[in-house]
């Protein structure tokens, strides 16, 4: 009876400190994730509102868990299923690495950017518009993410870049675009008309080391950081960090940024959007840029 | 017994200072002394393993650049008596925080050069200033990739004909990963490290200069073989030697 009960203790001792070993990596990160939920990197400004973090364990447990995972770090229950190349893996929060941002490549983006990215969706991969939740909700977990990753403990968000009135399209700036996309190569990876199939489309990875697809202008898709002309000026000026889409700020003036956005238009199938652009391509009879003609200085 | 207490306190703080103002002191006389150097050579141990030559055929002009000197993977560069080329030489422990801190102001020198990286690996002090050049009539992209949680954060900018040079820098010591998206075989290394350092040449040797007398932990780092390590003492002054051997693999 005796040596029974010490075996039982022994037993019960081996046991609990088995698990306390196996759980202590996660529990150590819970701990921390705590710790930065209560620090003030955990909130959010959108316009007026104003985020609370602790409203945002709910929504967040009900929308975003299931591939964003409890610790943020995109292995949700449902991450195993995003298995098909060139679908994007649920985005790492612990990391903080972002492809839409108002702000240079390198930095964190603005709470807006956050915002703006979690009620747009992610065009081709599985992150649904989710602007069916009150615009509160999507303040809240702004401020939810932010608590995942240190770095909101210690940078701050970048300098949005400056974008300047966008002017009127005119032929001259149509053409103006095209001598851009030739002269940055836009078609080494997008191809001469935009369809994702210059010479190093096919072996792009993102940081992860994951495939994926540069953006086919001519099928209809929408850019993954927003449809506007806005949108596409910020997409290649901020680049697409993560992603092999670099940032052309040091190398694309601002009024040049604007041409390049029409002529990237006139790609696009027609539309309403972009009915000018295409007009005007048409009339000028603007052919594909030739890799092989001489660089214009 | 509480003025004892007192008492015992009393004197660990002055062991303390004391022991302080030491420490103090020999780091100061060490500066006044004059800084010494650590040279070596860093050798193949066998045969070098063959490098592969690089299929550039995806650009026509890095194919033009090349075909009078076929460019290949640059995983080993053996040189003269099996010398290691591209070995970064770094002091991994036994520097003081003043002198791990310090920051030299010469600035590294990264350029893109007929679709390759010269040099492929750069080595540079944590806070110190590099710079990003190209001397191509084709574009690429800069990507370097560290580990964002570890401090440092990756960035991707495009670089065009005609591109104006990047001037950046580090936080903490890293060794970081460079790539072209549009050219995929170019790939490099960021090696930083904090305090002195050196890369090896063609033949492989290497002098790290700037060194304050101590003892010190040397690192020679290598893309494929990894790290070796070696206790070096310097004196004032003085040059200490550390020769390095990787086995072939």
């Amino acid at each position: 009876m005796h040596t029974n009960l010490l075996r039982w203790s022994l037993w019960s001792g081996v046991v609990v400190a088995l698990c306390l070993s196996t759980s202590s990596y996660a529990q150590l990160t819970t701990n921390q994730l705590q710790q930065w939920l209560n620090s003030p990197a955990a909130s959010s400004h959108v316009g007026k509102a104003t985020g609370n973090v602790h409203a945002a364990a709910l929504p967040y447990r009900r929308y975003c868990v299931g591939c964003h995972g409890e610790l943020g770090d995109g292995n949700g229950e449902n991450a195993v299923w995003f298995s098909t190349p060139m679908y994007a893996q649920p985005r790492n929060f612990q990391l903080a690495i972002f492809k839409c941002r108002s702000t240079p490549t390198g930095t964190l983006p603005t709470d807006q950017d956050l915002y703006d990215s979690i009620g747009r969706g992610f065009d081709r991969s599985n992150m649904p518009s989710w602007n069916q939740l009150t615009k509160q909700d999507r303040v809240d977990l702004v401020a939810w993410i932010k608590h995942f990753s240190p770095r909101w403990q210690t940078e701050k968000a970048g300098t949005p870049i400056q974008i300047p009135p966008e002017p009127q399209v005119t032929p001259e700036r149509v053409k103006a675009g095209q001598a851009v996309f030739a002269k940055m190569q836009c078609y080494k990876c997008h191809g001469v008309q935009g369809m994702a199939n210059g010479p190093s489309a096919t072996t792009l990875t993102d940081d992860l080391g994951q495939p994926i697809w540069a953006f086919n202008f001519t099928d209809g898709s929408r850019p993954k950081c927003g449809t506007t002309d806005t949108d596409i000026y910020r997409i290649f000026m901020t680049g697409l960090d993560g992603t092999p889409m670099p940032s052309f700020a040091d190398n694309i003036k601002p009024d040049e940024a604007w041409d390049l956005v029409f002529y990237l238009r006139s790609l696009q199938p027609r539309n309403s959007y972009n009915a000018k652009e295409r007009q005007i391509a048409n009339q000028l009879g603007l052919k594909p840029v030739d890799p092989n003609a001489a660089p214009a200085q | 017994m509480k003025p004892q207490r007192n008492h015992g306190l009393a004197a660990i703080l002055a062991t303390l200072v004391l022991v302080g103002l030491g420490a103090l002191m020999i780091s100061q006389s060490a500066i006044a002394a004059g800084d010494g150097k650590i040279s070596g050579t860093v050798k193949l141990d066998g045969t070098a393993p063959h490098m592969k030559g690089i299929d550039m055929s995806k650009d026509p002009w890095c194919v033009k650049q090349n075909s009078a000197d076929p460019a290949h993977l640059q995983l080993v560069e053996v040189g003269k008596n099996n010398g290691l080329e591209n070995v970064v030489l770094y002091i991994s422990e036994g520097l003081s925080a003043e002198a791990a801190s310090a920051k030299p102001t010469a600035v590294p020198v990264f350029n893109q050069k007929n679709c390759m990286y010269t040099p492929h690996v750069l080595a540079m002090d944590a806070g110190q200033d590099f710079k990003v050049e190209t001397s191509d009539q084709t574009a690429h992209n800069i990507h370097p990739n560290p580990n964002p949680l570890a401090g440092n954060i990756p960035w991707n900018q495009s670089q065009p004909p005609g591109a104006p040079a990047i001037v950046k820098s580090w936080k903490v010591a890293e060794m970081i990963p460079v790539k072209c998206n549009i050219h995929p075989w170019m790939s490099g290394w960021f090696i930083v490290v904090k305090g002195p350092y050196a890369t090896t040449n063609e033949d492989g040797s290497y002098t790290i200069e700037n060194v304050p007398p101590g003892s010190y932990t040397v690192s020679a780092w290598q893309e494929t073989y990894g790290t070796q390590t070696q206790k070096v003492t310097v004196a004032a002054g003085a040059a200490a030697t550390a020769d390095f051997s990787f086995k072939a693999k």
